[in-house]
């Protein structure tokens, strides 16, 4: 394969087409095109969305009218509910697969899953990820590990009650949690989950690094790239920690040893400094892939470059670096050393930094726009103010001697709802909308699109913001029943109305479902490049072919080039377009077995 | 309806509501900042025809500025909070005039053992009292935290004080309380499906009535 110079790379799959047509299966189910596997991780985690949503309404049913029988409530066995009314057992399990869908089926795959898969080829000029087939079984043992974890419902004494945290000796020791089969099926599903992740940061590592387009320099990638590359390398020396972690839970609840059980000399330590040494750096797998987007998306609404390219590059980089460092933060309270508190309180701090190079780039890069506000756009203004307030409520807690009235309250579940939901979501229906066209080859309602976002971004707020002050006032996470303690009692109020505002925003959800879905057959025909950007991606046709470029692209200028004076009377100036003036560049020496 | 932290019921309160109230007015001006920052830009430069954006790739002494400003504001939180953070919960900060207590806790239950009159923990008048806490007001307290099971979490919000109690741990947390009355003691760390209802009832007594209620107990009175 060699790649000379074209002034406009073609679409059209042709060289790869060449083959046999391939059937439906091949196509659709045991894909090894990276577009594909995207799809397919798109479709399974937005259904692990809806499942970890359907366990926080009745979450915050419970909360909201403790002992009032749940609606619909009949359905549920008689081991989940007794009269309709949710029992504290069932209580304890919704609360923790609530946690564990949300971060690893719902959440992580959005991001990683589906857009490390779909965009980096796409966007870096590649025909493909460096090895398809383990990508293939990447997708393969995601969904395995969520079937697995699904069929935790269905076994005796159901799912894990130890929170998705599964803190030992209380996940150790089935005696104590009163979990047998769920608690090996969860270790077990974390474990595939694990492989999944590590199969699939190995191939956008080695992808990136391998399969960029001549002219595609390190400094040219997007940023969303930049992100998930970063991401890959987080999710690869991370995942592996919590895949022995888990190893050895299972152990201490199958096989009898006791890693975690101090009974017979274990520690119960042991298992949260290694449960966080893969847990924080997993909290930015949940937010460096959704901030890299958002860049890409806020440039283009702007129609301005990037502010501060290099440095948001260096702000990922450190976010992760320093994501190493902070484990501890977890543990404030947990009779860990103090010594050891005071420096983790400062690599936490310290955190915050990074984090506002890059909100303060975001504002920088809005600021003398031309702003365009497309529903991407939109979402991507939201993540922007929200990721803020869930950056910001982070140092009240990692200031040490505030974190001890913070720790383990609602506080702490309105900080991670507003960088989980408030950044992650919110960036993922900006992402959704933006390639939705590139993916289905048809565009999502814009009207539609609109009021879902305001609608989301209200009864987010409502839901979401009083667990601060609920949180203030003490109540502790995962309680069943608050108003059994006579200083929550008066806080009861502000719990019904989160409940009534997360009833309407799990409604409201609906509107961006059937969007998603209707558009499938019934949007508007796309055009190739519908937000008139510079990536590579929107040079291909919609929806992109196996194999995306016919030839290898040439890679002519940065990702962000919008309104630049050699644009003309256009206000974008494309990566794969060739001016007079460019010159090729020289590929790079083609890796070894092409 | 409460907005705001419970009321003050020990030493630690002081200082860890006003570095709270310290770090809500840092928050509060970043976060005003950047929103109006963004509501501002959003609606001055929104689109319109015949408009071309700013074309830049940024300032350094921007970045130069909006790197320092949160790294020294981020520095000085931490030595603030450290110093009372050492104070809280270093072991070398527990009062040697504190009274020790031993608080041992298991699915779903908080044993408090009392020193009994002779005021000290591990000789034979110690008694043992489910689910009662009780001090004396304006007296350094430690309470020696233990666990039979699993993890628990020891917190009571007015004296703003939470310490995990972790099997195979021995764990010492002290505390002064300002207030008289009635309190609640509650688990803050998920464990069981009993976490919720794991609750003590939590008394502040004048010293006096502190005696008084040791004797009776030691006496194998019950209350």
């Amino acid at each position: 394969m060699t790649s000379v110079a074209h002034a406009k790379p073609q679409g059209g799959g042709g060289g790869h087409d060449a083959h046999a047509p391939m059937s439906f299966w091949r196509k659709y189910i045991f894909s090894t095109d990276h577009k594909i596997i995207g799809i397919q991780f798109l479709f399974v985690s937005l259904f692990f969305l809806l499942v970890g949503g359907l366990l926080a309404m009745q979450i915050r049913w419970q909360l909201g009218f403790p002992g009032k029988p749940l609606p619909g409530g009949g359905i549920l066995p008689e081991t989940m509910v007794s009269g309709g009314v949710i029992l504290p057992e069932y209580y304890v399990q919704l609360v923790s697969m609530h946690g564990t869908f949300m971060v690893f089926f719902a959440i992580m795959p959005l991001l990683v899953g589906v857009y490390a898969n779909f965009l980096i080829p796409l966007k870096i000029g590649a025909h493909d990820m460096a090895f398809p087939r383990i990508n293939m079984a990447s997708f393969w043992l995601a969904l395995l590990a969520g079937l697995i974890m699904t069929a935790s419902f269905f076994v005796p004494n159901g799912p894990i009650r130890s929170g998705w945290t599964n803190y030992a000796p209380l996940a150790a020791r089935p005696d104590l949690s009163g979990v047998t089969v769920g608690q090996m099926l969860w270790c077990i599903s974390i474990v595939v989950l694990g492989l999944s992740s590590v199969l699939g940061s190995l191939n956008y590592i080695t992808t990136v690094i391998n399969h960029r387009a001549p002219g595609m320099t390190w400094f040219r990638m997007p940023l969303s790239v930049w992100a998930l590359f970063i991401t890959a390398i987080l999710g690869v020396l991370a995942l592996p920690v919590l895949q022995g972690a888990a190893i050895m839970l299972l152990f201490d609840n199958v096989l009898g040893t006791h890693f975690f059980d101090p009974v017979a000399g274990g520690q119960a330590l042991l298992w949260q400094h290694l449960f966080w040494f893969f847990g924080h750096p997993e909290v930015y797998i949940l937010i460096l892939p959704a901030m890299g987007m958002v860049s890409d998306i806020i440039a283009n609404g702007s129609r301005k470059p990037i502010f501060g390219y290099h440095s948001m590059v260096f702000a990922i980089i450190g976010i992760a670096f320093l994501g190493w460092i902070v484990w501890g933060h977890h543990m404030f309270m947990s009779g860990m050393n103090p010594t050891l508190g005071s420096t983790f309180m400062v690599s936490t701090l310290l955190i915050a930094v990074p984090s506002a190079i890059k909100v303060f780039n975001w504002l920088g890069t809005i600021w003398r726009g031309n702003i365009r506000f497309h529903v991407p756009m939109l979402n991507a203004l939201g993540f922007v103010s929200m990721f803020t307030i869930g950056g910001l409520s982070g140092i009240f807690m990692a200031a040490t001697p505030v974190d001890i009235p913070l720790h383990d309250t609602q506080f702490i579940v309105a900080h991670i709802h507003y960088v989980l939901f408030g950044g992650s979501l919110f960036a993922l229906f900006a992402a959704i909308t933006y390639w939705y066209p590139k993916m289905f080859g048809r565009m999502m309602s814009e009207r539609i699109g609109k009021v879902h976002f305001w609608l989301t971004f209200i009864f987010y707020n409502m839901t979401f913001f009083p667990m601060h002050i609920i949180g203030m006032g003490g109540q502790m996470r995962r309680i069943y029943d608050p108003t059994i303690y006579t200083f929550l009692k008066p806080q009861q109020p502000l719990n019904v109305f989160i409940s009534y505002s997360a009833f309407a925003l799990f409604a409201v959800q609906i509107l961006f479902a059937f969007n998603f879905l209707w558009s499938l057959k019934f949007g508007k025909k796309a055009p190739q490049n519908p937000w008139d950007d510079n990536g590579m991606e929107w040079s291909l046709p919609n929806p992109a072919p196996h194999g995306n470029w016919e030839r290898t692209p040439n890679v002519y200028r940065g990702p962000y080039e919008f309104s630049a004076p050699e644009a003309g009377d256009k206000d974008f100036l494309p990566q794969y377009l060739k001016l007079p003036s460019d010159r090729d560049p020289v590929p790079a020496p083609l890796p070894a077995g092409h | 309806m409460r907005w705001w932290l419970p009321d003050a019921g020990s030493t630690f309160a002081g200082p860890i509501d006003a570095l709270f109230l310290a770090i809500l007015i840092i928050t509060g001006i970043a976060l005003v900042l950047v929103e109006v920052g963004l509501v501002t830009f959003v609606i001055r430069y929104r689109g319109r025809p015949g408009r071309k954006a700013f074309y830049t790739h940024g300032s350094t002494r921007s970045e130069v500025i909006w790197t320092a400003i949160p790294a020294v504001t981020m520095v000085a939180l931490g030595l603030i909070s450290n110093h009372y953070w050492v104070l809280i919960k270093d072991k070398r900060s527990v009062p040697p005039n504190a009274y020790h207590l031993g608080v041992h806790a298991k699915q779903f239950e908080w044993q408090v053992t009392y020193p009994g009159p002779d005021e000290k923990l591990g000789t034979s008048d110690d008694f043992t009292v489910r689910n009662q806490l009780h001090v004396i007001v304006n007296q350094p307290f430690a309470v020696e935290l233990t666990s039979e099971d699993v993890i628990h979490s020891f917190f009571v919000p007015e004296w703003r004080l939470k310490q995990d109690a972790v099997p195979g741990m021995h764990i010492t947390a002290w505390f002064e309380a300002t207030k008289t009355g009635e309190f609640e003691l509650g688990c803050a760390e998920l464990c069981g499906m009993g976490h919720y209802k794991m609750r003590a009832r939590v008394f502040v007594h004048t010293p006096d009535e502190y005696k008084a209620w040791v004797a009776q107990q030691a006496a194998g009175g019950t209350e």
